[in-house]
């Protein structure tokens, strides 16, 4: 793989370099892996990477059945935080956040990660309790936290309806300095390509369609390219996990939903930081290109359509206006959806499954970008090891059996 | 957007519902005796297919009844609605 550098940008620009290699091979299936990841999405591909690269396992293929970060790792609105309430998410989340301050120059792949600070609302006396309560939490966990009066809050942005004659005035918040957005295609290809560079095979247009078993042991897939055998498979495939889980015979607690986004039209900087209210249901921080990227909560029916029901956007943007009223005449222009795995705890399932040499990681829901880095480093070492990494422990799935819940939906629900 | 056949009021918008989840499963029988992986499977364990799918609705802005659709998850067409205590109609082939 050769380097991406400003000197090599400078020579390809006046002619002198011997122009761009492609960033991943398009290989044929082998007929037999070490490890075969289902799902080439970022937390898949970043899975790949780090067995790759930690562990020294390289005969690896992910398996992608469309186009890599074509599933939500190229649908959300990229926000990434770890100010998350309980000490299991907190660990989690924030190995991942460390893992984002590095990961430009560890992929040599520019993943635009700005940390810009992001402020979550807290509009009314109990959610400035609960938000004191989350601050407090967070900083025992060594994470940036602070709380925000109204006062901080309005001048850190002041595009903020200022009005305390509205359904949900501006109390204060809590804001979480090291937090910010990414590119999230720049990280499905950064992790492609330097897992492609470590020997892993990226093929696309691969979709499992069975599980091949000897006893209680899996020994291979089934896929619309061949048979391919694997000493141990990962589904890494977020809103179709429970598709696979049943192709291998258990069930999963998760349930399916769109979950929408929108951009408005290009406009002069306005906002530089990232916004959250749970309470008026949206978020919202400005590309670079000057959109304004929004986010809603979840349709609550299941579906594995990419799209939703436009009640939601249209609860999306009378919050919207209620927060920062000169919005209101900016035209949409374009909205989307995702299919999110959703767990009743909102938090994650990372580690074995039913099946031997079966791994799983799903159950990220409405904000597992964050997660990437994290997750795939966690899930990489559990595959190499055979045993679940300390940090993904208490994400099994026996979790659901014991009842130790790691409720984040406090945290989660509105917030990504 | 849905359009929703209640089966006491006729059809609605999909906002005038409050969705209910998969239908037709059980609570553990013998609560004493159940195992903790019994409980599991009926708090949490849910089928979740790619396809038709047996789900609840509740018409809250209208009859504030429950009652059963079967909807297909990837095109959201709905091939039957019942009430509670109705046969259980076939899934579309
Ligand atoms: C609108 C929206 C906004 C969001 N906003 C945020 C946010 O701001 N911050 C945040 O942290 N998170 C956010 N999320 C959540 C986040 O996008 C996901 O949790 C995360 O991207 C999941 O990554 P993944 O790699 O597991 O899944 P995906 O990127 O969905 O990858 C899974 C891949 O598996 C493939 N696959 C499925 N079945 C098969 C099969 N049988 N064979 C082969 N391949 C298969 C799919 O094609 C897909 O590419 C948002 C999600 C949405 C939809
Ligand atoms: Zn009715």
């Amino acid at each position: 793989m050769k380097r991406y550098s400003f000197v090599q940008l400078l020579r390809n620009a006046i002619g002198l370099g011997d122009g761009w290699q492609q960033a991943w091979r398009s290989p044929e299936p082998k007929p037999s892996y070490d490890v075969v990841i289902v799902g080439g999405g970022g937390h898949g591909l970043a899975t790949a990477y780090y067995l790759a690269k930690n562990h020294g396992v390289r005969n690896v293929a992910v398996l992608e059945k469309g186009w890599i970060g074509g599933g939500n790792t190229g649908r959300n609105t990229t926000v990434v935080r770890s100010n998350y309430l309980w000490d299991e998410s907190a660990a989690i989340y924030e190995h991942s956040l460390k893992l984002w301050e590095g990961l430009t120059q560890e992929l040599n792949f520019n993943v635009m990660f700005s940390q810009r600070n992001l402020v979550m609302l807290a509009h009314t006396e109990h959610e400035m309790i609960e938000a004191s309560r989350r601050v407090h939490a967070n900083r025992l966990n060594g994470i940036d936290a602070e709380i925000w009066s109204r006062e901080q809050t309005l001048a850190f942005i002041p595009i903020l309806n200022k009005s305390m004659n509205i359904r949900y005035p501006v109390m204060g918040g809590s804001a979480q300095p090291r937090a910010g957005i990414a590119r999230h295609d720049a990280v499905a290809w950064g992790f492609a390509r330097g897992a492609d560079a470590l020997g892993v095979d990226i093929i696309q247009n691969c979709e499992v369609i069975g599980v091949r078993r000897e006893g209680s042991r899996i020994v291979g897939l089934d896929t619309t390219r061949g048979a391919i055998d694997a000493k141990k498979v990962a589904f890494v495939a977020a809103g179709h996990s429970s598709v696979l889980a049943s192709l291998a015979g258990f069930r999963l607690p998760i349930e399916s939903h769109p979950l929408q986004a929108m951009v408005s039209e290009p406009i002069k900087p306005v906002l530089d930081t990232v916004v959250m209210s749970g309470a008026v249901h949206a978020y919202v921080s400005q590309s670079d290109k000057g959109e304004l990227v929004m986010g809603a909560g979840i349709d609550a029916f299941n579906s594995y359509a990419q799209r939703g029901s436009l009640p939601i956007l249209e609860d999306l943007a009378s919050a919207m206006v209620e927060l920062f009223p000169i919005v209101s005449r900016l035209k949409i222009l374009r909205s989307w959806g995702g299919i999110v795995d959703v767990c009743p705890d909102a938090s994650p399932i990372i580690g074995r499954t039913p099946v031997d040499g079966l791994f799983i990681n799903c159950g990220w829901g409405t904000g597992g970008f964050k997660a990437t880095p994290g997750s795939g480093w966690v899930l990489a070492d559990t595959i190499a090891n055979d045993r679940p990494h300390a940090l993904a422990a208490p994400f099994s799935m026996e979790r659901f059996a014991s009842g130790r819940l790691i409720d984040e939906h406090g945290a989660a629900a509105v917030a990504h | 957007m849905l359009l929703i056949p209640c089966p006491y009021c006729g059809e609605r918008t999909e906002s005038e519902f409050r969705y209910g989840g998969e239908a037709h499963f059980r609570r553990p029988e013998n609560h004493l005796e159940a195992t903790d992986e019994a409980w599991a499977d009926y708090l949490f364990m849910r089928k979740n297919p790619k396809g038709w799918h047996r789900e609840r609705w509740m018409h809250i802005a209208g009859c504030k009844r429950w009652f059963y659709v079967v909807r297909h998850t990837v095109t959201h067409r709905i091939s039957s609605v019942y009430k509670v205590g109705d046969p259980l109609p076939d899934l579309p082939s």
